[in-house]
């Protein structure tokens, strides 16, 4: 296998693991017929909250413990990402309001908590590191990730890689083939009919949505804490991952299975102009990388299109997207 | 004597100002079939909501087996016995029939598809539905649909059920089947109650009759001592005429040439196929068929909604130029308007076609005719006094000009969508569902309406659900079966069996005769 082949996937698979937290935290969410438009700053703050923590503690003691940095980090990534997703809730289910406007300003408001208290963690520097909780995070797994380009290709990544493909397999079990999955699609496809049944819709987008958000969120943390070498510093591209997040979750048709190669062939069309030259022997010009970025968005309008041409309802977004419900509402 | 159900000084208001129920107590028996009859707005289907969960009664008592219980929710409901089919169907439309009934179920037990399935087959036999359990819900008919309803309700081994208006959309073969499935229950000792405003239907299938006006509870009588008026009497009221004015036709002129319409949706099969007919002024047609056989297509390619295919042709003469034919097809909407084809659709949701459920009736007036202010200014005058003739024509109930059209109940809707075309004076009147859903009284101020716009000299094209009405009303009946003409009765020498039939069965040969 030709090494610059290897060494795309080797940077797409990473990558891939970003968004793809994002999308399925996204996916849950969706299908309980909230759009979340806040992932980019729900992934602000799991990143934030987990590198926060696992900052903080590698500073107060002289040999952090490896697992508590880990555990640290995730609890406090989960946590500031659910936190983001109650007041989603909150706002959206108990106050009804609007899901398009609430999700832009949680993006702002993730995005401008972790920029606010990254300054108090920076203090002064230009970036500040967690190197035992990256050292971790990390960690291939020995022996396998050693042998030859297989070894690199399946292996060699942090645990969080194969989190993500594991969540992507439970997502899809629950959803399709558990009693709480059936409701969950109810609630998002029709909550009038989930509510006539006897299925507590708001507990149902609440939980989902929080879950979701939980899921998005570990998102932020593996970009800060393995991705990005576990080094805070202004972080900007998290906002662009979280877009990419979104737009995976179209791409994926609302299916966590989908999310998987998505996710990853993303990673490749993103890192693709980095590739050209080596694979294809197409030189890149400097100013048309931003270009070929962009494909990853093309390759999700076609899919919208390919998907609305045919109409399939099984491809459609869950029908009451963005749709606050009210019993009374006459 | 057992009671499934009473209920005591129950009130619902929704806001400050609309009294839903006000103080109604009454009494659903044990193994009885229970119609509830009423007017448009008269708070059947709130009442019923509450005892199915979805709403929660401001004041008042509900006591089931002489229990005294709260209802807050349907699952509260379902525990109690008591399951409700609602009008609008509340099921999901990507799920198979089978999982549509294992939505919701209780969650103590396993989740397993495969007993669902079994004890969903058992209660199909037992009251001989017919219900394919894998298909998708949005791939069946409506009658499917109710079906599944039914079955999704059964299954929760309700002993009070009730459907709200079970047999509006659905033909008279369907509605007889429907009839002995209800029976087959009452057999089972459950109680069913029939929410409806048909009243032929009242006295068919029920043992007594109860009955609601403007939100208070007038008296339930047993059905063998009533009959149509005194129903009516009641509802209303007030005495009503029942029988349908038709004028006779007089001074034909030719307004309409329709040959070979034919529509294709989107997967490309003709929804509307071959369709030829004449349309003259001072008659009525009636168009009869099973909802989604072309009747909407129809009415929109002739009023230029539609893409038509190739050799369809809709030939228009106007007035004084009864000599030129105007071709149709190919001109915009505005332009047929123009020339005075009009079409008011009132869909299932009564708001979707029309009208804007945010705008009073003063905006919905200015939809057609924004085009006429000066320069770029709005014209407010004309819309304004047009709306206020509506209003008071046709007995509008609305506290305002401008309240948002969706704040007034069902009836008043219809109202405004209708008195809007007839207040353009139009040479051509297409109507479809014009009284959906609307009570007994308001129902015939539209059809006397239609009436006179025929004496006029207007060629009306109507579009109905009910046969009755259809061959009381019209002067010809053209039966759409599978998107084409299946034959035009003459409406006065015609039976329902005959239109019924007509709507089901393709004939061979696919000629109209006359």
């Amino acid at each position: 296998m030709s090494s610059v082949l290897v060494a795309w996937i080797l940077r797409a698979i990473p990558f891939g693991t970003i968004i793809m937290f994002g999308a399925l935290g996204e996916i849950l969410t969706e299908k309980s017929g909230n759009l979340n438009l806040g992932v980019p700053g729900i992934m602000y703050l799991g990143g934030f909250g987990g590198f926060a923590s696992a900052y903080l503690y590698e500073k107060s003691t002289e040999n952090p413990n490896a697992a508590v940095c880990v555990l640290l980090a995730l609890f406090f990534a989960i946590l500031a990402s659910v936190i983001g997703g109650l007041i989603y809730s909150f706002l959206t289910v108990t106050l009804r309001a609007n899901q398009n406007v609430t999700g832009l300003a949680l993006t702002t408001f993730g995005m401008g908590v972790a920029n606010f208290f990254g300054v108090y963690l920076l203090n002064g520097a230009s970036y500040t590191a967690a190197p035992v909780t990256y050292a971790t995070f990390s960690k291939k797994i020995p022996h396998l990730s050693s042998m030859g380009w297989a070894g690199k290709v399946f292996f060699g990544y942090g645990i969080l890689v194969y989190v993500a493909i594991a969540a992507a397999i439970i997502l899809h079990y629950v959803m399709y083939h558990t009693r709480v999955g059936l409701n969950l699609r109810a609630v998002g496809e029709n909550p009038a009919t989930a509510d006539a049944a006897g299925i507590n819709v708001n507990k149902y987008k609440y939980l989902a949505t929080c879950i979701g958000a939980g899921i998005s969120g570990i998102g932020g943390l593996y970009y800060v804490l393995d991705y990005n070498q576990g080094i805070w510093a202004t972080t900007d591209q998290i906002e662009a991952l979280g877009w990419l997040a979104l737009a995976l979750v179209i791409f994926t048709t609302w299916k966590p299975l989908n999310a998987i190669w998505g996710a990853y062939l993303f990673g490749m069309l993103y890192w693709l102009y980095q590739f050209m030259p080596g694979l294809m022997g197409i030189n890149v010009p400097g100013y048309i990388t931003d270009l070929i970025q962009m494909v990853p968005y093309v390759v999700t309008m076609i899919v919208l299109i390919v998907v609305s041409f045919r109409k399939k309802k099984e491809n459609q977004p869950p029908a009451s997207l963005g749709l606050s419900y009210f019993r009374e509402e006459r | 004597m057992e009671y499934a159900v009473q209920l005591r000084h129950i009130t619902k208001t929704f806001g400050a100002q609309v009294i839903a129920n006000n103080d109604v107590s009454m009494d659903i028996r044990k193994g009885e079939i229970l119609a509830v009859l009423g007017e448009n707005g008269s708070g059947k289907t709130t009442l019923m909501n509450m005892i199915a969960g979805i709403y929660f009664p401001d004041s008042g008592e509900i006591i089931v087996d002489g229990q005294q219980v709260e209802i807050a929710s349907p699952k509260d409901a379902f525990a109690l016995g008591i399951g409700m089919v609602h009008q609008h169907f509340k099921l999901v439309d990507v799920f198979t029939a089978l999982e549509n009934i294992a939505l919701g179920l209780d969650s103590d037990q396993k989740f397993d598809l495969k007993q669902v399935r079994a004890k969903a087959e058992k209660i199909c036999q037992r009251y001989g539905f017919e219900l394919d359990l894998d298909q998708k819900v949005y791939e069946m008919s409506v009658s499917q649909k109710q079906t599944l309803e039914i079955v999704k309700v059964l299954y929760r081994d309700v002993n009070i059920l009730i459907l709200d208006e079970p047999t509006a959309v659905l033909t008279p073969q369907e509605t007889e089947k429907l009839f002995d499935v209800i029976r087959n229950m009452k057999k089972d000792d459950k109680s069913v109650v029939i929410i409806t405003h048909k009243l032929h239907e009242v006295l068919e299938i029920s043992d007594r009759v109860a009955i609601l006006r403007k939100g208070e509870y007038i008296d339930t009588v047993e059905t063998k001592d009533a009959t149509e008026s005194s129903l009516t009497e009641m509802m209303v009221g007030k005495k009503v005429e029942l029988d349908i004015r038709r004028s006779e036709r007089k001074d034909l002129v030719k307004r309409l040439e329709v040959r070979h319409l034919t529509v294709k949706n989107i997967e490309g099969r003709a929804v509307l196929d071959d369709a030829s007919f004449d349309l003259y002024g001072g008659e009525i047609l009636g168009v009869a068929g099973i909802s989604g056989n072309g009747q909407k297509e129809l009415l929109e390619a002739i009023a230029g909604l539609q893409k038509t295919e190739e050799n369809s042709s809709v030939k228009f003469y106007e007035k004084g130029k009864e000599e030129t034919a105007v071709e149709l097809i190919g001109r915009t909407t505005k332009q047929i308007r123009d020339i005075g084809v009009h079409m008011a659709f009132v869909p299932e949701d009564r708001l979707g076609m029309g009208l804007v459920g945010s705008m009073g009736m003063t905006g919905n007036m200015m939809l057609k005719t924004f085009h006429n202010g000066r320069g770029i200014n709005l014209d407010f005058k004309n819309p304004r006094q047009k709306a206020e003739t509506v209003k008071e024509e046709l007995e509008v109930l609305t506290p305002s000009l401008n309240t948002p059209v969706s704040r007034l109940s069902g009836g008043n809707v219809q109202k405004v969508l209708v008195g809007r075309e007839i207040s353009e004076e139009p040479t051509v009147l297409m109507m479809a569902y014009a009284v959906r859903g609307l009570d007994i009284n308001t129902s015939y101020t539209i059809y006397n309406l239609l009436d006179d716009e025929k004496k006029k000299g207007v060629a009306v094209l109507y579009v109905g659900e009910d046969l009755d009405v259809l061959i009381d009303m019209c002067d010809r009946i053209l039966v759409l079966c599978d998107g084409k003409v299946n034959g035009i009765v003459e409406a006065r020498d015609t039976t329902k069996e005959e239109v019924g039939l007509l709507m089901t069965n393709l004939r061979e040969d696919g000629e109209r005769d006359e």
